[in-house]
């Protein structure tokens, strides 16, 4: 008996470091509610676990955000505070850490999530207090079904990304177009109907459909899967990755097998900087095709701009700038532009405006939302590794004549 | 061709979980302690190995001369700080007080894990990664085929040191009767800790050939201390032949679920197998019963 005390003890001692490391700096709700005191901005983000390769880079950007807004005069006049709590990449977190920002902190306003599986409870926790949730990485379709009315996402709508790529397959010439093509996705609420878009246009041109699959979100092993697609022999792979972690098995494992489809597309995981370390250099890169709203090149004033920023305050090359980093800026931004275009912090009035087909210039170029909070406006790129850089192929930048198609062989410059 | 595939496939990534699980089930056999570390652990071996490559050009099989010894002497000291001041209390505190100090081993490694390294994802790279032998029309990648070398080789070696050897003697004395085998001289304390850093150096070598098949960061533990702790309760706790059984029946069932008929399902189909199993042999496969 004299024992348990122990257990409790250090069970309780766990648990405080545990929700200790969730959070960071903290705002008292007097502080927040003062005119003249800093504008206390609240957003979860998972900052472990396996969404934290966006969402790491997303709080970068979420920061970047705030120093620059400071450093040139703040919001209305004040200050920008950011409090990022971590949601570990575990879902029952969100909504309890957007609880805890409305209610506990006082937060005046909320950006998002990442991941489409995030956003639909943080929006509904965000609607309940009349909150606007703005975010740039969580706009699959199940999103603008919810009947929420509150939720802004300045990134790319699932019919932008891998869409504009298989009406470039299927608008090649009969003698060139490939006729199979094989689909395998993880099972998320983005990566699924992204997959879905690029099979439609793909079989409505004649382009059989040789393999088709769902898989979960944790695999103990890709390789079956990969093995499977690579005996279909497929001239086309599309394939619903969530990250690096799911691509590069299936990278290795199409090495491995010797088995070099025509055209790679995958959903994520093909940016930079981490890709080419992971697969082994640019030979395994080149031909790979991704799509996305920003990359370091992109001729725009702002985009410009922030790459300026972000190399003055994290260093580094441009061209290993995250385009998560980018997205993660736009929402501010957006806020941002919204905040000064009513005036105010009242959610209501930043609603109305956000919905108004109000056109904001951004990092990631324009963003104008439809009633549903879709970004009709943004820019689309489709990148492709090319002689082992990181480009965008279609539209094309300076230097670079469109697509490489079909796909160069594995290790070739 | 493609079930052959699969089952091959199943059976060389089985060898790499079964590296990955044997520490766990190894510590749980002579010391009854859960190491829940055990994920963390091995994605720790992994950014050894990959550190040593990336930044030393050391491949990552001769690497493990000296990961393995790093990783004996943290298991050690994980047991002299942590585990060994637990073992005054009952049985049953013992194995929960236990779970809760792995645990916490488990989210400092991944705090600093995460402050060293950042959240992005690497691999261990060598020339032989992307390689493969051809067998019988079967593409069997290299890398997996050496891993798999490696696991049956250590656990055959550790299989001799507990059944051959006067210090596997000294093991399984402490396993079967912690009491009784210090009343005959047996030096308990110095058994569990080598035991202990056993268990967590051979990690190393998982943790190897885990980064080099798959890409990781910090939090890529997680994911995985689940499906080491399933095998080495299907192979049975204790039992190295065991983790060896259960990792390859996990990943040979779930491979060919895969690809018979969705890789959905896989998760589903093994989860059956599991508990039908356990009603069958509720030691494990190859598990004794587990004294009180």
């Amino acid at each position: 008996m004299k024992r348990t005390p122990i257990v409790l003890l250090t069970a309780s001692a766990l648990l405080s470091l545990t929700l200790a490391a969730c959070g960071s700096s903290a705002s008292s709700p007097a502080a927040a509610a003062s005119s003249s005191a800093p504008i206390l901005v609240g957003a979860d983000l998972s900052l472990s676990g396996d969404f934290a390769t966006e969402g790491v880079p997303y709080a970068h950007g979420y920061d970047l955000w705030a120093n620059y807004v400071n450093s040139h005069g703040g919001l209305l006049g004040r200050k920008v505070s950011m409090k990022i709590l971590s949601d570990a990449s575990n879902q029952a977190e969100v909504t309890t850490n957007y609880q805890d920002l409305i209610s506990v902190d006082h937060a005046s306003l909320l950006f998002g999530p990442v991941s489409t599986l995030f956003t639909v409870p943080a929006a509904r926790e965000a609607q309940r207090f009349g909150y606007a949730l703005v975010e740039g990485a969580g706009g699959g379709p199940v999103v603008f079904s919810s009947g929420l009315t509150n939720v802004f996402d300045t990134g790319l709508t699932v019919s932008g990304t891998v869409v504009p790529f298989a009406k470039y397959l299927a608008a090649l010439p009969a003698s060139e177009r490939p006729t199979t093509a094989a689909y395998a996705t993880e099972n998320d609420p983005f990566d699924v109907p992204e997959t879905q878009g690029a099979q439609q246009v793909l079989q409505a041109a004649g382009i059989k459909t040789v393999f088709n699959k769902t898989f979960p979100q944790e695999v103990a092993d890709y390789t079956p899967i990969a093995d499977q697609i690579a005996a279909t022999h497929a001239q086309v792979v599309i394939l619903g990755a969530g990250d690096l972690s799911v691509l590069s098995p299936f990278v290795h494992a199409f090495i491995q097998q010797g088995y070099n489809p025509e055209a790679f597309y995958t959903a994520n995981g093909a940016n930079p900087p981490q890709f080419l370390p992971a697969i082994g250099g640019v030979g395994n890169a080149n031909g790979i095709v991704t799509s996305g709203s920003w990359f370091p090149g992109y001729q725009n004033a702002q985009s410009e701009a922030f790459v300026k920023l972000y190399l003055k305050t994290y260093g580094g090359s441009a061209a290993n700038i995250d385009p998560s980093v980018a997205e993660g800026y736009s929402v501010g931004q957006v806020v941002q532009a919204a905040v000064e275009a009513t005036h105010s912090l009242d959610q209501a009035k930043i609603i109305a405006y956000l919905h108004s087909g109000a056109t904001i210039q951004t990092v990631l170029g324009p963003v104008r939302f439809d009633k549903l909070g879709e970004n009709t406006a943004a820019s689309a790129f489709l990148f492709q590794w090319q002689g082992g850089q990181y480009v965008s192929a279609d539209p094309p930048q300076a230097g670079v004549q469109g697509l490489v198609f079909p796909k160069p062989a594995w290790g070739a410059s | 061709m493609i079930y052959g595939q699969a089952i091959v496939d199943g059976i060389l990534t089985g060898g790499v979980y079964a590296l990955m699980a044997a520490g766990l089930t190894l510590t749980f056999g002579v010391m009854q302690v859960i190491n829940v570390a055990q994920g963390v652990l091995v994605v720790l071996g992994a950014y050894l190995s990959y550190e040593l490559a990336a930044h030393g050009g050391i491949d990552p099989f001769v690497g493990l001369l000296i990961t393995v010894p790093a990783l004996f002497v943290l298991g050690v000291v994980i047991e002299v700080v942590l585990i060994r001041r637990l073992r005054h209390l009952s049985v049953f505190n013992f194995v929960v007080m236990a779970i809760l100090a792995t645990y916490a081993v488990s989210v400092i490694t991944e705090g600093a894990l995460d402050l060293a390294f950042g959240s992005g994802l690497v691999e261990v790279q060598a020339s032989y990664v992307d390689n493969s032998f051809v067998w019988f029309g079967m593409h069997l990648p290299e890398i997996y085929v050496y891993g798999f070398l490696l696991a049956a080789g250590l656990l055959g070696a550790l299989s001799l040191l507990l059944y051959r050897t006067r210090f596997g003697r000294s093991v399984r004395a402490a396993e079967q009767n912690r009491t009784s085998a210090m009343l005959v001289g047996v030096p308990v304390q110095r058994v569990s800790t080598i035991v202990f850093g056993i268990g967590v150096a051979i990690t190393a070598a998982g943790g190897m050939v885990f980064g080099a098949t798959n890409a990781f960061n910090g939090s890529s533990g997680a994911d995985l201390i689940s499906r080491l702790l399933t095998i080495v309760i299907l192979g049975g706790l204790g039992s190295m032949g065991g983790a060896l059984a259960g990792a390859v029946a996990l990943l040979v069932v779930e491979n060919v679920v895969a690809v018979a008929w969705s890789p959905e399902w896989a998760p589903l189909v093994f989860s059956v197998v599991l508990v039908g199993v356990l009603l069958i042999r509720p030691n494990g496969l190859l598990g004794r019963a587990v004294a009180s």
